[in-house]
């Protein structure tokens, strides 16, 4: 959308000024559109004029303008404090190129999201992904190079398979619309080709997605990329993906077919609760806390993915919630390492020894992060843990709420560590981390990283927004698949 | 069977021999080539599947009655815009790479990171 125009501003606070703006403009459209989607149902747009099946339409429905308002407003809040966590990070000359590649990864995640159209979700996918990988390589440490690289490969991997899949689809049905797909689908489906074209689609997405066995490149990217980056990324990058996921499995292919062909649900089970496990006890052993915080998304991922896996109502609402809580948490977790980041310029868990008395507010928001992590009551965790919770019972699928209950336990573990080093150790740093170089963090990162928190806390308490329009939207996705 | 579809034949052979590249090789240079083989194989997939036996170009023209579908094609210029995207920017890492460690072997860049933890 206004990627291109940044580019013009070479003085690196106005590029930031600038980009805040387009980003709180994205912010106020997607409130605008929620509304009026939650009045008045769909709303489709036929860009150049083009109608439905034959150009490329943008169509918003509920799940669409839910999560566009998560990523544009997360976008923005971390935007807040890009300007002051990248002036130590980055080369100053860099600045506004920054802000470019910013833009445009968020207009690419803003166009997977609104677009209508399978090709065309292939291309948005590629243009917010090439611009995450040139903002992971931004960060200072070589091994961020390493990790871009990696990144890209499997990136790419993904998305060509997404890629194939669309082909196979286009071959069969001859329309690249996702709503006249899901309508001659049906019609074809018993053929080898349209499972072929459903299984690279999936493997694709849960690339992108980061799904336990696939999830490799992501711990690595989001510990070496910017801090800033990362809080961008971990709050708004996964969730696409999920919305794919869902947005193929119920809407383009029908849930019947999803759900009933292939043993999809038992296969996401099993995935999601080992992702559940493994990435958190992978977590517990982590000395970077950035590291600690990447595995602790890939486990977080596998309880959306168990919520997304049960198929009910029930189930898809909690995965939406948790979507948007996540979002939350993670957004604030990942900004006050970003914080942590600029004061003492390591987020090494050996670094954090006492920090809590240096950076009583930025460590309070981690904290509080954290018990949102676990799912603590009055946290957005504990609502999101809850449906899902509840959705497993109602399935009948105990012994899934027992596992997902003792995965809970061991975030406690990895959040503790941090506050058992933040708070009760003494404060005993190298010789350049002297006392008194160590201040409460600026304003520009307190400023987001509380509205974050407090955001966390508020959806915890006060849960009739967020729940009502999970509930819309999965309700209206099943509608859309029966 | 065999045969009148072998254009397909190719796609999958020129896939798999992409996949491999990428997946067994560490230098990086020839994991991207073998990236650029995987997506290569997907643009021709779509560019078979589109041509209809007899058909000529999509251009209106006198006596001609069939012709191949163009928008796969379309596609396909974009899939390619992109696809030359990643293979740029992979290099152009691939070169800061061999920067920062002097080696572009897997093994050894892992080998080094290893050592500086």
């Amino acid at each position: 959308m206004a990627a291109p125009l940044c580019l013009l501003f070479r003085h690196s606070r106005a590029a930031w000024l600038f980009a805040l703006i387009a980003s709180g403009t994205a912010l106020v459209i997607s409130i605008l559109l929620l509304q009026q989607v939650l009045a008045t149902g769909l709303i489709s747009y036929a860009l150049g004029g083009w109608q439905a099946p034959w150009g490329i339409e943008y169509r918003i429905d509920t799940l669409n303008a839910f999560l566009l308002l998560i990523i544009s407003s997360l976008s923005t809040v971390v935007l807040l404090a890009a300007d002051t966590s990248i002036s130590k990070e980055i080369p100053k000359e860099k600045h506004s190129l920054f802000y470019v590649l910013y833009l445009l990864s968020l207009t690419g995640m803003l166009g997977i999201v609104a677009t209508g159209d399978a090709f065309n979700v292939f291309v948005f996918l590629e243009i917010s992904s090439l611009s995450a990988y040139a903002l992971i390589a931004l960060g200072s440490d070589r091994r961020a190079l390493w990790a871009s690289y990696q990144y890209l490969i499997m990136g790419t991997i993904g998305a060509t398979f997404i890629l194939i899949g669309i082909g196979l689809m286009y071959q069969m049905t001859g329309t690249l619309n996702m709503h006249d797909l899901s309508n001659r689908l049906p019609e074809v489906a018993q053929t080898r080709t349209v499972f072929t074209a459903f299984a690279f689609v999936i493997v694709g997405v849960c690339l992108k997605l980061a799904l336990f066995p696939l999830h490799l490149w992501l711990p690595n990217a989001y510990a070496y990329a910017p801090s800033i980056v990362t809080a961008f990324f971990a709050a708004t990058a996964t969730k696409v993906a999920i919305y794919l996921l869902i947005r193929f499995t119920y809407s383009v292919f029908g849930f019947s077919f999803s759900f009933t062909a292939l043993p999809l649900q038992l296969l996401f089970v099993v995935l999601g609760v080992l992702g559940i496990f493994v990435a958190s006890s992978a977590a517990i052993y982590q000395s970077n806390v950035k590291h600690l915080f990447a595995y602790s998304s890939i486990a977080q991922i596998g309880y959306m993915i168990v919520g997304f896996s049960i198929s009910t109502v029930a189930g898809l609402t909690a995965t939406l919630l948790h979507l948007f809580n996540h979002a939350l948490m993670k957004g604030a977790l990942f900004l006050a390492l970003a914080a942590v980041m600029h004061r003492i310029g390591s987020v090494q868990l050996s670094a954090l020894k006492g920090l809590g008395r240096e950076m009583p507010l930025t460590m309070a928001a981690i904290v509080a992060g954290g018990l949102s992590l676990i799912g603590v009551p009055l946290t957005v965790g504990f609502v999101s843990k809850w449906y899902l919770v509840l959705a497993l019972l109602e399935n009948g699928w105990w012994p899934v709420a027992m596992l997902i209950l003792l995965g809970s336990l061991l975030a406690i573990v990895y959040v503790w560590r941090i506050v058992e080093v933040a708070y009760f150790q003494p404060r005993v740093g190298p010789g350049e981390l002297s006392k008194d170089s160590v201040r409460e963090a600026p304003l520009a990162f307190l400023v987001p990283i509380w509205l974050l928190v407090i955001a966390n806390v508020y959806f915890g308490i006060d849960t009739r927004l967020s729940v009502e329009v999970a509930q819309t939207a999965s309700e209206s996705l099943f509608g859309l698949s029966q | 069977m065999f045969l009148g579809l072998y254009n397909y034949w190719i796609v999958v052979v020129l896939m798999m021999i992409g996949f491999y590249i990428v997946i067994a090789h560490g230098n990086l240079i020839k994991k991207l080539v073998g990236l650029t083989i995987f997506q290569t194989s997907v643009f021709i997939f779509y560019i078979s599947m589109a041509k209809v036996n007899g058909g000529t170009a999509p251009i209106v023209g006198d006596g001609i009655e069939i012709y191949s579908n163009p928008l796969p094609h379309v596609l396909i210029l974009t899939a390619i815009v992109v696809g030359i995207a990643t293979t740029a920017l992979g290099l152009a890492l691939t070169v800061r790479i061999k920067e920062a460690y002097g080696s572009i072997e897997e093994e050894e860049i892992q080998k080094k990171d290893n050592s500086t933890c």
